[in-house]
């Protein structure tokens, strides 16, 4: 399986990704931002980081980069497209998932540990997963997710939430929310669920020294279901 | 303008400075003359109070690559790789603009440390601020917080451990110290010495502004009524093109085109165009208008003494040019060619054809002044006699919960919740534990750092402080498995030209280098902060010491939490019921007087050396060391992050019962072990002549201190989580 990892010059989190993707078998290829044309592959990964220094709204000027017309293309064809944390910032600033990414509630960046429910398994990236309530870490500023009323209808009416922040038994309530995400929204997909942006970094969590395995399960079952 | 002795003192030379660069020129210095020596001659930049004692620090060692006197230290940590850190402080700036304050504090030490062509994989912090009662302090807590996020998360080099304190001596002027640690291939060291003639001088990076002009200077000086007037001088961070910068210079460091490189930090494009020619025994000349500028009609005064951030210095091999320029372009960086390596010895600048400044290079660097200031030595406080009736009144419980909860113990989550402390995906011990640990990428091996300070120990007995912030450094290593390596100093100071100042100062680096010397933990990089003081009053003598270790397998890190119910926990060293200048003392007792605890070397070696054998037979479960607050707070840390509680056994010490549980003697560990191994552990220890006893064993919920003192892991979480949330939303 091959995936590409898209490098924007103040992406941090893309030799993370890296290991990652290459730890779990796939071959993935590093993409600069000013490159035209995306290699054949079946996964592309918008990874974390500030992208252009995100001085505007975060991910608005990665999303005008020049990969991104390919980029773009290859959702619109059927593609995977992984967006994490700045990732997630930019598929929402291209239009590729709906909705937008504000500041978090309290103002301050958060590096933590949390609980997400992934109950939405009918779809490439989470099918076959035997279990719903997670450990990821989040590191974000910007992860507030929010909409319109009529776009939160239209999300949930197309089953389009694909994670949810929630307590260790998995209770989706308000104060297990680390952001202030309408409706504890952690991640969402485009209508074809083929498009995925969430805030939690699973390439953080992929061996017993690090934060937790949780990661090594996501990045699993996300092969297996590509093969 | 014309130049004259007020002119030079409102630069903030002293008459006699001024005096001296009229001889060593023979004539009168221009403007853009003068505010260059004024640069290179302040504190900051010419250590001129300092040197003299410095001078006398261990900065030798057979795992040292680089000792001080460059960009950073540099450690060998085997297989060809080694290790660039060192810490910095930025005190002055972060009290006028804390969030710009401390980001680029954070920028410039980790410009520090990829100059030399190694990677940032670590950043730790060590900062102290006024009292919590105090109105500036915690709106300057919350500006340094999102201001070393702000830049660290942005560069992405995870913070992995730090210290803060609260001190009244503080209120008028906190501390920031800013670490970073970065990996290198030991045959890939990039160094700020020129070598050869007409070499092409680069300059990347940034453009050059009007900001933090005269920086180094206000850091020179003691802060008065008008400081607010200063906001100016403080540089102003751009942490995105930090890193590109990065990116840039490790790109081109990947080749052979760099003869020498330098960052341009305190007193900008002065002191790196000096110290490049100083150190190669070059002159340098410099075509001003060939330098980016941000703004219209910059003079070359300005140009000089800009401290702009995200600036660096090239000296390219011939030829090169070209390909340097491609890799800048790439990622969209100012690249020019400003001048040239010539035979001259001096420092010549030009500016719309004109010759605007020529000065010898040795002039600003070896024949800066240096002084051997007066300094008054302090004594030995004597030990108060604590009255028994004043200990047998004190409910242990209370007072633990008042320990536990005070501002300088309690938990930081606040604050390191704020930092990314696991990009790079090699975090394996994160803050709150006793050193933060990353891996080196892809290998085995790790890399333990800590950073501590004791203020109030340095305060009351200057030589013992000192010693006493290496030991805990040493211990803070040891702790999670690492073999301590060396340390990086920032000494943090009122006035030198008060002798009373300036004897903490030569007595705590006394006190530094002997506990360096004695525990093969040399020095090597640092920096020096005088002046920290408001009017008449300066801060208590806080030297920071950043300790670095290393782990050859990572997977035997030990970590502080109790493991496993029915464990035993053993103490290493003894207990001596050292209760002056302990939390204890100062904060119940109200006792403020009497003198640090003694640190023995002798102790703190073998202690040290004998943990770290048990821990590399496998016998430790969990350690931590005996700090602050003595051995309950330790014990009640231990807990709180096992989940786990612990009966503590009568201990068979003399002590009363208080002074056992917070008392504050020295080279003490807490470990954990299992029961099968008590005998073995103890044989160990008892080869080794270390002093132990057993504790207690280890069970659910509870601490059970004695029949009628129990406290649950409930409570010990909520006396030692709430203050500062409580602090910060209040």
């Amino acid at each position: 399986m091959k995936s590409s990892v898209i490098t924007f010059p103040g992406s941090n989190c893309d030799r993370d990704m890296d290991v990652a993707l290459n730890k779990f078998g796939f071959k993935n290829k590093m993409i600069w931002h000013n490159d035209i044309e995306l290699p054949k592959c079946d996964l592309v990964v918008l990874p974390g980081g500030f992208s252009y220094g995100d001085y505007l709204r975060c991910g608005s000027m990665a999303s005008k980069s020049k990969i991104m017309h390919s980029v773009i293309n290859f959702a619109k064809s059927g593609g995977l497209v992984l967006g994490i944390c700045n990732g997630f910032q930019i598929l929402v600033e291209a239009g590729l998932v709906p909705g937008v990414l504000l500041r978090n509630k309290y103002l301050e960046f958060i590096c933590k540990n949390v609980f997400v429910k992934i109950d939405n398994k009918e779809n490439t990236y989470f099918k076959n997963l035997d279990k719903s309530i997670f450990e990821f870490h989040i590191a974000h500023n910007e992860g507030n997710y929010f909409c319109t009323d009529d776009q939160l209808k239209e999300i949930e009416d197309n089953n389009q939430v694909a994670i949810y922040y929630c307590n260790e038994n998995g209770q989706i309530e308000e104060k297990f929310n680390p952001n202030g995400s309408i409706k504890n929204i952690a991640g969402i997909f485009n209508k074809e669920k083929n498009v995925l942006g969430m805030m939690p970094h699973p390439e953080r969590m992929i061996d017993t020294s690090l934060s937790g395995e949780d990661g090594s399960i996501f990045f699993k079952n996300l092969i297996n279901n590509i093969k | 303008m014309l130049v004259n002795e007020k002119i030079a003192i409102e630069h903030g030379l002293k008459a006699e400075e001024y005096k001296k660069i009229c001889n060593l020129l023979k004539r009168t210095p221009n403007m853009t003359e003068l505010g260059i020596f004024s640069a290179m001659w302040n504190e900051h930049c010419s250590y001129k109070s300092s040197r003299l004692h410095l001078k006398k620090l261990p900065t030798k060692g057979k795992k040292v690559i680089q000792g001080p006197g460059e960009n950073a230290g540099v450690i060998d940590i085997e297989d060809g790789d080694a290790i660039v850190f060192k810490i910095e402080s930025h005190n002055h700036p972060s009290f006028i603009e804390p969030y710009q304050g401390a980001a680029t504090g954070v920028g410039g030490i980790m410009r520090d440390v990829f100059t030399m062509g190694a990677r940032p994989i670590a950043n730790l912090n060590s900062i102290h601020f006024g009292s919590p009662q105090h109105k500036k302090t915690k709106n300057l807590l919350r500006g340094v917080v999102h201001g070393i996020g702000g830049y660290g998360n942005c560069m992405g080099v995870p913070t992995i451990a730090g210290q803060t304190s609260f001190d009244s001596s503080y209120n008028g002027n906190i501390l920031v110290n800013a670490m970073t640690l970065g990996l290198v291939k030991k045959n890939k060291i990039f160094y700020s010495k020129a070598t050869g003639l007409n070499k092409p001088v680069i300059y990347v990076g940034s453009k050059t502004g009007r900001d933090g002009i005269h920086g180094a200077s206000m850091a020179s000086a003691s802060f008065d009524d008008k400081i607010e007037e200063k906001k100016p001088t403080v540089q102003v961070g751009d942490p995105f093109t930090e890193k590109l910068l990065l990116e840039a210079c490790l790109e081109l460091m990947a080749g052979d085109s760099i003869i020498a490189i330098q960052d341009m930090g305190a007193a900008g494009l002065t002191s790196s165009s000096i110290e490049m020619a100083s150190k190669g025994n070059l002159g340098i000349e410099i075509n001003l208008n060939n330098v980016p500028c941000r703004e219209a009609k910059m003079t070359p005064y300005e140009i000089m003494l800009s401290e702009s951030q995200e600036r660096m210095l090239i000296v390219l091999e011939n030829g090169k040019e070209e390909l340097a320029k491609k890799i800048f372009d790439k990622w969209n960086l100012d690249f020019a060619i400003i001048g040239k390596t010539t035979s001259s010895k001096h420092i010549e600048l030009f500016f719309d054809d004109k010759q605007v400044a020529n000065i010898p290079v040795d002039t600003l660097v070896e024949n800066s002044p240096m002084y051997d200031r007066k300094w008054k030595k302090s004594k030995l406080p004597k030990k108060n006699k604590i009255k028994k009736e004043s200990l047998s009144n004190l409910k242990i419980k209370d007072v633990l919960k008042k320990i536990l909860s005070n501002p300088n113990i309690c938990n930081k989550e606040w604050i390191w919740q704020q930092y990314d402390h696991t990009v790079m995906g090699d975090t394996i011990q994160k803050p709150g534990g006793d050193s933060g640990v990353v891996r080196v990428h892809g290998t085995d091996k790790a890399i333990a750092a800590s950073v501590d300070s004791s203020a109030v120990y340095c305060w009351a007995h200057p030589l013992t402080g000192g010693k006493q912030v290496v030991a805990e450094s040493w211990r803070n290593l040891i702790s999670v498995g690492a073999t301590p390596i060396a340390i990086t100093n920032c000494l943090n100071f009122g006035s030198p030209e008060n002798e009373d100042n300036m004897g903490e100062f030569v007595e705590c680096v006394q006190g530094i280098g002997e506990a360096s010397k004695y525990l093969n933990f040399p020095v090597v990089s640092g920096n020096v902060s005088f002046y920290n003081q408001t009017k008449e009053v300066g801060i208590k003598p806080t030297p920071s010491i950043g300790g670095v270790g290393l782990l050859k397998d990572y997977k035997k890190m030990i970590t502080m939490d109790f493991k496993e119910i029915g464990n035993l926990a053993l103490i290493i060293g003894k207990t001596e019921g050292h209760v002056d200048q302990s939390l204890f003392a100062r904060t119940i007792l109200d006792e403020k007087n009497g003198p640090p605890p003694e640190v023995n070397l002798f102790n703190e070696k073998n202690n040290g050396e004998s943990l770290l054998e048990l821990i590399e037979k496998g016998y430790i479960k969990s350690a931590h060391d005996i700090s602050l607050g003595g051995i309950i707070t330790a014990i009640s840390k231990m807990c709180i992050k096992g989940n786990k509680g612990i009966q503590l056994k009568k201990s068979k010490n003399l002590l009363n019962e208080i002074e056992y549980l917070f008392s504050e003697d020295q080279g003490r560990y807490i470990i954990e072990i299992s029961p099968k191994n008590l005998k073995v552990v103890t044989k160990i220890l008892d080869k080794n002549s270390v002093h132990h006893e057993e504790l207690g064993i280890i069970i659910e919920k509870e601490v059970i201190i004695n029949k009628k003192t129990i406290v649950t892991i409930d409570e010990l979480k909520s006396y030692n989580t709430n203050w500062l949330n409580n602090f910060m939303s209040s």
